[in-house]
């Protein structure tokens, strides 16, 4: 079955979203995203939107949910690469995107995320080997 | 006002909300909508799309390019689903009868350069939007 890939970084996992989501695309990648979640303990989520040409209520309603189920689960989300011509349009759709942490690129985000874990105390690995999925690294 | 091109979509199931946004992100271009244009046409194409789906359980779209003093796409989304009952308060931004945001109306409202919606109690629903390039 199609999915969008959650890349596991240590400990965040990394979501990039590169094709126009139909809805139940969207609501398997929030289950997804929340079974990682609990299995890694994970601390931060970081989804990058740069490839989405728009965010309606549905996608909007996903990222505030996400960021809502991380956040009780003791994991931060930051949004990163939201399209100018997105964000405009958000904003006159009447969208807020509350409780949702935004940066404008993954490089920030994760600074974001990195320094929210080391404010919780945790060593945090600065290289943090990729793994596709959670599969153990050779 | 003349029409240029004309193409019918039906929106029976969720993939067929990114099919719609994908013929509406085609025609936006090919009629000369600016990026900013282009993207809430899409996105309000989206949210009628969902509510023809979801609400009036199915229906069809009308995709057009028109021209009148500009070119334009003109959107026409009809079902036979159950209605409105109060148009004015599914108009307010923030009232939903399911479990959305109710924005999907108000909002696209905002987004468009015309928005006209007509709806009968157990008869249908039938909303038309427009954007012109500048
Ligand atoms: N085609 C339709 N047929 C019947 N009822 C509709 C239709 N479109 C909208 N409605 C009604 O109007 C209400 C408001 O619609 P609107 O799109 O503004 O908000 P929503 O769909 O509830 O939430 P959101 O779009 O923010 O996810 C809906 O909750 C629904 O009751
Ligand atoms: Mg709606």
């Amino acid at each position: 079955m199609e999915h969008i890939p959650i890349l596991r970084m240590g400990e965040f996992l990394l979501i990039t979203v590169q094709v126009d989501m139909h809805d139940r695309l969207a609501m398997k990648l929030q289950d997804d995203l929340t079974e990682r979640i609990v299995r890694f303990g994970s601390r931060g989520v970081l989804i990058d939107i740069s490839g989405l040409e728009i965010v309606d209520s549905f996608i909007g309603r996903m990222l505030g949910n996400i960021a809502s189920v991380s956040r009780i689960l003791d994991a931060e989300t930051v949004v990163v690469g939201m399209q100018p011509a997105v964000a405009i349009t958000l904003v006159e759709l009447g969208l807020e995107l509350p409780g949702i942490r935004t940066a404008l690129s993954v490089e920030r985000g994760m600074q974001i995320l990195r320094r929210e874990a080391e404010l919780a105390g945790l060593e945090v690995l600065k290289d943090a080997n990729m793994e596709e999925d959670g599969n153990p690294p050779e | 006002m003349e029409i240029l091109q004309s193409d019918v979509l039906q929106i029976r199931q969720p993939e067929d909300i990114v099919l719609v946004r994908t013929a509406v992100r085609k025609i936006a271009i090919a009629s000369k909508l600016g990026l900013v244009d282009q993207t809430k046409l899409v996105t309000a194409a989206s949210e009628i799309a969902r509510n023809t789906l979801d609400y009036g359980l199915g229906g069809e779209v009308r995709v057009d390019m028109v021209r009148d003093a500009r070119t334009g796409v003109r959107l026409t989304f009809t079902d036979e689903g159950p209605g409105i009952p109060d148009l004015e308060r599914a108009m307010t931004d923030g009232w939903t009868s399911g479990k959305g945001m109710g924005l999907g109306l108000s909002g696209t409202r905002r987004l468009m350069d015309e928005f006209q919606i007509a709806s009968k109690v157990g008869e249908g629903t039938t909303v038309t939007i427009a954007k012109w390039s500048r």
